[in-house]
């Protein structure tokens, strides 16, 4: 674990898994003053109210703790519902050497939790996706991927929340009628945040 | 108010919506905040009340009602039935009157606060405009109509307000960190060069131009796993050329940041125009 600093009052706390970075992040949010609190894929940024002393609590809290327990899952259950035909779908297959019935069952069979957000509101990078479906990006990115496409890259799985460039190879769409991951006007906006556990159903 | 010309940006402003960035969300709000805040106080608005963050003049309103406007940021010509009434003073405006905001002397940003502030309707708690993600309400054109709020207290002129007047050379302290270790000699580096604004520059951030900042040898290929980053980060890409990081700023990055913009130092990024020269002064 690295300590590095944001500014006078941020920390950017380097770790070495998702389990720490998990840890991690449920120790910091007891701390006091947190403004933001943002796990990524190998860090957490914890923010504090200007002047706060809590940026000087960062180190003895994490320092004197076991991080290589993943926190009790705190999040809320979501069953996204899905309809698998990505244009994607046969290269997976094909990089995974199964067929695209595996590749859905595989897909739809696991629990994946909220690592973390980002890219853009809404966006969750899920973890638990199964080995056989852990590939590149794709060489050249999409200028445009549809709102609600399901994709995977690397260890991850997630939902397009809005049409974007993207470079994720797209399994399927979130079916019509699915709850949208990104709504300003409800509460909560974000569909998905993080500790939450998510399952796709296969639909249609 | 009823909007009868935007000028090239007029976006509502508040003091954003901190607190949301582990759901992507950027903190957004006025750039140059002394400025939003005290254009509040002057219209007896609590300091957090939603205004106008005008970009080089050229917004038009109509009073609907009577009501007191004040201009801040820079010193701003305000014309009320074509007559100068001076920035940084309540203008009281009756029903139909037309006020117009000239562009600013020097630097870029006029905040316009109205008594009651605008109370267009909140966001995840706030009514700024996001341009990078299209939260809040949309940049405002010709029609539009604003609705107010209730005064909570009369205006006040009792400031006695000498407007800040932007330089074209500026000098800003940088916090190294949280990765300065991928510059070869930082310091040094940061110390040695002079950089311009770039016209790209947008709420988002701010695009520096000039001499690009080199990577210690043993990051030169390496890419950084997206993370975190704040308001005022100096973030580093390919090029070398530093971005500064706004209000509108993405949530994450995978650039390294060399260092981070005190909070007190960015309203003056907000008003530098391109082309100001921007030194950037490195603190351990």
């Amino acid at each position: 674990m690295r300590l590095l600093r944001c500014g006078a009052d941020a920390v950017l706390v380097e770790l070495g898994s998702l389990t720490e970075v998990a840890a991690a992040r449920a120790l910091l949010a007891g701390l006091p003053d947190v403004v933001d609190l943002v796990p990524a894929a190998r860090t957490v940024l914890v923010s504090f109210r200007p002047g706060s002393p809590s940026v000087a609590a960062v180190r003895p809290l994490l320092t004197s703790a076991d991080l290589s327990v993943a926190p009790a899952v705190t999040g809320r259950p979501v069953v996204l519902p899905v309809v698998y035909d990505g244009p994607d779908l046969e290269l997976v297959a094909s990089t995974a050497g199964v067929g695209v019935d595996a590749v859905v069952a595989l897909h739809s069979g696991a629990e994946y939790t909220v690592a973390f957000t980002g890219f853009a509101p809404g966006f969750g990078y899920l973890t638990g996706l199964p080995p056989e479906l852990h590939q590149p990006r794709l060489g050249t990115p999409r200028t445009r991927v549809p709102v609600g496409s399901v994709a995977v890259a690397g260890e991850f799985t997630g939902v397009y929340p809005r049409a974007s460039p993207g470079g994720w190879r797209l399994l399927g769409r979130l079916a019509a009628g699915a709850e949208p991951l990104f709504d300003p006007h409800r509460t909560p906006a974000a569909l998905l945040a993080p500790g939450d556990t998510v399952r796709f159903e296969v639909t249609g | 108010m009823t909007v009868l010309a935007p000028g090239p940006s007029a976006l509502v402003q508040d003091l954003g919506r901190p607190g949301y960035a582990h759901l992507g969300v950027p903190p957004s709000g006025a750039l140059d905040v002394p400025s939003l805040r005290l254009a509040n106080r002057l219209a007896g608005n609590a300091e957090g009340a939603a205004g106008i963050e005008v970009v080089l003049g050229g917004l038009v309103l109509r009073a609907e009602a009577s009501c007191t406007v004040v201009v801040t940021g820079p010193s701003t010509p305000v014309l009320l039935a074509g007559r100068d009434v001076g920035s940084h003073a309540p203008v009281h405006l009756r029903a139909g009157d037309v006020v117009e905001l000239g562009p600013p002397r020097a630097g870029l940003r006029s905040y316009l606060a109205v008594s009651g502030g605008l109370d267009v309707p909140p966001h995840l708690g706030s009514r700024s405009t996001d341009v990078l993600s299209g939260i809040g309400p949309d940049p405002l054109r010709a029609g539009d109509v604003l609705p107010l709020g209730t005064p909570v207290r009369p205006p006040t002129g009792e400031d006695a307000v000498a407007p800040p007047s932007p330089p074209d050379r500026l000098t800003v302290p940088v916090l190294l960190g949280p990765r300065e270790d991928w510059f070869a000699d930082p310091v040094a580096q940061l110390a040695a060069a002079t950089w311009s604004v770039s016209p790209e520059s947008n709420r988002v951030g701010l695009r520096l131009l000039g001499h690009p900042l080199v990577r210690a040898d043993a990051r030169a290929e390496r890419e950084l796993t997206s993370e975190a980053v704040v308001t005022g980060a100096v973030q580093v890409p390919a090029n070398g050329r530093p971005v500064i990081f706004l209000a509108d700023h993405p949530t994450t990055g995978g650039y390294p940041v060399i260092g981070v913009v005190p909070t007190g130092h960015l309203a003056a990024l907000a008003q530098a125009r391109p082309g100001t020269r921007v030194r950037l002064r490195p603190r351990a």
